[in-house]
């Protein structure tokens, strides 16, 4: 009963349930954001109605989604200080300024420019409000490079020194924090990945018209561009991976040992990568496992023959450095949840190719169930994205902060298990509810499809220029 | 100028902008029973805040984070100290900002009323809760040597913090009521008119009394003086709305949330969470501050961000500028 309410526990469950699901809508605002721009700016350039009717429609799938990334973030903001207020004292000197950055370059332009394209269509200059769209999508990516420099000084401490005194860090380098080698690298591969998310939303909702065999002018075209997205994005996930693995290595070798469960330090063709195994969940006696040679040496040196370290090393080697403990991760967390990360979106990946090979050249595919294929796929890329940060995060454990904090030491002490429960309780029943309405709205927004679209055009129009007729109203919801 | 005292003064700004911004968005959304009358109507009302509720939510965020970088621990010992409190404001933003999207996603009746519903609960939860909190902070909370807040929830809910909560409560939904006066026109308009009267009438007595309150047991020479020129502000306000001058009587209202709000950070000035068991826990500008370089920092990244904010936000608001009506809604249907 005591360990059911401990606080510790509680807020870790806590926070990390509202991360992943503030992490639902944050891929899609960013990959529909910029979707958005770009079929927007296709309008302006060609005036083609059937872009218009497009840039309305994903629009209005975007801001559905949007509302919900935007109330979920500010549940994230104030837990640092509700749950782990020892940690908010412990690096607030450090991590508050990249948060502090986020709010006042990126959430403010954000917030008023979604107004100002929301209510927008009819009023602004066509290409004043072209350019509103563009700045909430580079806000939103904006805010994404200061929150992973946030989350990166806490897997690679730099620009900081301890203040004993105070007892907690203390900047003394800004310029080391936000270009963090960790956070460049995490960056890209973050950014990229939203991309492989909003196009399997978007290859879905098309797959589902397309089947149905309806608004098929802007619904091929939306099939094409996405899955390219899908194609290009999924490559360059991969080679941002690939350098982020490099980065983790440098900085953390015990989650490249806890994601492949490595317990021996290995060279070479023995540092090998398994793609499945089962056994153990702790990986020390497996039954069957197939195995790559060479390639955990190759992702983590980039060498054949380069040597990875085993968490019994580093166990022992952060003993002596750190005092006794356990420094080793849930392994089986960290197993599956890198497998799962790079499995999900290699599938996509085929996926998309497949589809795209399908609908060469205006065909469409022989067997109707292979639109199905397409629709269903959506969650793949989201479900990879959610796995990359289980594992991120989880890998991390036991520290908060790498090396300096550890998660327990990190909790608020004057909360109880009582307090916690109920805001978890809160929490789940509300993201719950809302998790269902949202996944109906935008479900049935989908499937009505674009619908016509007669917009005024304030350059172009004589007659509100003339004055006979008011300015058209800001009115939408 | 000593940089904790600077950026006492942005943490300041920042809030007087949330309250005053925010709080005409959760006076409107308090309105909705009261000056909607039918479904038009209350579309009106929810457009007159529509292209904004967004950015001025915002600015509690951002004051948040600017409390996180320049007063961690300000921030640390506030929000946790703080926690079921802060829990329902935060369940409430979350239903409130959903239902202003949602709302209008389908046709249906009762779909409409639930979440014309959750808008009305949803303002004012935070509305009361707010002055609550800030009621708490001035009057002072038990704090232990390590900052760390040791009553109950019971604790803050005393008499001058509730009266606090009933001040913001009632200033938020003048405030709302008439920026519906000043945003609407027809038969809306002149039925905002009118309650804002009467609210005007209530809100008066019940701030006056906080105020006073505030300034006998709290007061500084300053934070008094501030008190009392909310005092005239509103009251001035409540005059240019019985004469009809409705932009008058809403910037009357924005300087008096404003000025309130400036003089409990006065009150406060130089402690930011005065402990009421033991002055020497308190926390106070000094101890709860971040590194000198971090502030140094942090004040250049606002000394270039805010004007530019200011200027985009305001532009914005002059975007969109005119009334809303009934004939809009019908036209966009
Ligand atoms: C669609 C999503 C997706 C896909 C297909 C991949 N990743 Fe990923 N990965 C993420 C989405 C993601 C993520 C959710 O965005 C993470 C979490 C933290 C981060 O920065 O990115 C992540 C983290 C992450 C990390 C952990 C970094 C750290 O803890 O410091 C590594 C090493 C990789 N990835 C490597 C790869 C490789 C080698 C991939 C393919 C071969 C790959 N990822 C595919
Ligand atoms: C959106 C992607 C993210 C997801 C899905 C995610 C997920 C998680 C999960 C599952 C945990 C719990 C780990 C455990 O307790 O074993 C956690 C912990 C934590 N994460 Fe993240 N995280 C994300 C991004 C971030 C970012 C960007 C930050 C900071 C800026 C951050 C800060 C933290 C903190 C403070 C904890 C709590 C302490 C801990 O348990 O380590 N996270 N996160
Ligand atoms: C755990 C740490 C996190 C915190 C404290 C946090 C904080 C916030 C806040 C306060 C908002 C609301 C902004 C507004 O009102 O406009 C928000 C939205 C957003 N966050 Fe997070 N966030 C976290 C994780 C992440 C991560 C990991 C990313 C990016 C990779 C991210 C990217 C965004 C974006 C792009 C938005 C705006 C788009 C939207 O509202 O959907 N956040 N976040």
């Amino acid at each position: 009963m005591q360990d059911l309410l401990d606080p510790l526990i509680l807020s870790r469950w806590q926070f990390g349930l509202t991360t992943i699901y503030h992490f639902l809508f944050v891929p899609l605002t960013i990959g529909l954001a910029t979707t958005t721009a770009v079929f927007q700016t296709v309008w302006v350039r060609t005036n083609k109605e059937k872009y218009l009717r497009l840039t309305r429609f994903i629009g209005k799938i975007f801001l559905i989604n949007f509302a919900m990334g935007v109330v979920t973030g500010i549940v994230q903001e104030f837990q640092f200080g509700m749950n782990w207020s020892d940690y908010s004292r412990f690096v607030g000197d450090v991590f508050g300024a990249p948060l502090a950055m986020e709010g006042l370059l990126a959430f403010f332009l954000e917030a008023t420019f979604i107004g100002l394209w929301i209510f927008g269509w009819n009023r602004l200059p066509r290409r004043v409000h072209l350019a509103t769209i563009w700045l909430t999508a580079v806000a939103s990516i904006l805010s994404a490079y200061f929150i992973i420099a946030a989350n990166a000084f806490m897997q690679n401490p730099v620009g900081y020194q301890i203040n004993e005194g105070r007892g907690r860090a203390e900047l003394t380098d800004i310029w080391a924090v936000v270009t963090n080698k960790v956070a460049l690298a995490a960056f890209p591969h973050t950014i990229v990945a939203c991309f492989m998310v909003s196009a399997a939303l978007l290859i879905a909702v098309a797959c589902y018209h397309l089947y149905r065999n309806q608004h098929l002018d802007v619904m091929r075209p939306l099939l094409k561009f996405s899955l390219w997205t899908m194609v290009g994005a999924g490559i360059l996930t991969v080679l941002t991976g690939d350098q982020l693995g490099l980065a983790m290595v440098q900085t953390q070798p015990m989650k490249m040992a806890a994601a492949e469960a490595l317990y021996t330090t290995s060279t070479g063709a023995d540092a090998s990568f398994s793609i499945f195994t089962l056994g153990t969940p702790d990986g020390t006696s497996e039954l069957f496992s197939i195995r790559i040679p060479y390639l955990l040496s190759f992702l983590s040196t980039h060498t054949l023959d380069g040597t990875v370290e085993g968490i019994n090393d580093l166990q022992a080697q952060y003993t002596q450095l750190y005092g006794p403990g356990d420094y080793s991760p849930t392994i089986w967390v960290t197993y599956w949840a890198f497998r799962w990360m790079i499995g999900l979106g290699l599938v996509s990946v085929v996926t998309a190719i497949t589809g795209l090979f399908l609908t060469r050249k205006g065909r469409s595919p022989k067997h109707r169930w292979m639109w199905r294929v397409g629709i269903w796929a959506f969650p793949l890329p989201l479900a990879a994205m959610i796995m990359g940060w289980i594992f991120t995060e989880m890998g991390r454990q036991p520290w908060i902060v790498f090396s300096l904090l550890k998660t327990s030491d990190a909790v608020s002490p004057n909360i109880t298990g009582v307090d916690v429960l109920i805001s978890l309780i809160v929490f789940t029943l509300l993201y719950g509810a809302l998790a269902v309405v949202e996944f109906g709205l935008i479900k049935r927004a989908a499937q009505k499809g674009p619908e016509p679209a007669a917009v005024d055009d304030p350059d172009h129009d004589d007659a509100s220029a003339s004055g006979d007729r008011p300015p058209l109203p800001s009115t939408v919801y | 100028m000593d940089l904790t005292i600077l950026w006492f003064c942005i943490v300041g700004f920042l809030f007087v902008g949330y309250f005053v911004l925010d709080g005409f968005d959760f006076g409107v959304g308090m309105s909705l029973p009261f000056l909607g009358k039918d479904d038009t109507d209350r579309r009106v009302l929810i457009n007159t805040i529509g292209p904004v509720w967004d950015l001025n939510e915002t600015w509690v965020i951002v004051a948040g984070a600017a409390l996180f970088a320049a007063f961690p621990e300000w921030y640390a010992t506030l929000f946790s100290g703080f926690y079921l409190p802060l829990l329902l404001i935060l369940a409430a933003l979350i239903l409130r900002g959903v239902s202003f999207e949602y709302r209008h996603q389908r046709p249906e009746a009762a779909w409409k009323k639930r979440f014309d519903r959750m808008i009305v609960i949803g303002s004012a939860v935070p509305a009361f809760l707010w002055g609550v909190a800030f009621a708490n902070i001035v009057r002072g909370v038990p704090l232990d040597a390590g900052h760390n807040y040791t009553g109950t929830l019971f604790d803050l809910l005393n008499p001058y913090a509730l009266l606090g909560g009933l001040t913001t409560l009632l200033l938020f939904f003048t405030h709302g009521v008439v920026f519906v006066s000043l945003k609407t026109d027809g038969d809306i308009r002149t039925r905002a008119r009118t309650l804002a009267v009467r609210s005007g009438a209530v809100t008066i007595v019940v701030a006056a009394s906080f105020l006073l309150w505030t300034s006998l047991a709290y007061g500084t020479l300053a934070s008094m003086l501030l008190s009392a020129g909310a005092a005239v502000a509103l009251i001035a306000s409540f005059v240019a709305n019985l004469r009809g001058r409705e932009g008058l009587a809403f910037g009357l209202m924005a300087l008096t949330i404003g000025v309130a709000v400036l003089s409990l950070f006065f009150a406060l000035f130089p402690d930011v969470m005065p402990a009421s068991n033991d002055p020497a826990n308190s926390l106070t500008i000094q101890n709860a501050s971040s590194s000198p370089y971090t502030l140094s920092i942090m004040s250049w990244v606002a000394l270039i961000a805010l004007p530019l904010i200011l200027a985009y936000q305001g532009w914005t608001y002059w975007v969109f500028r005119k009334r809303v009506t009934r004939a809009h809604i019908a036209q966009s249907a």
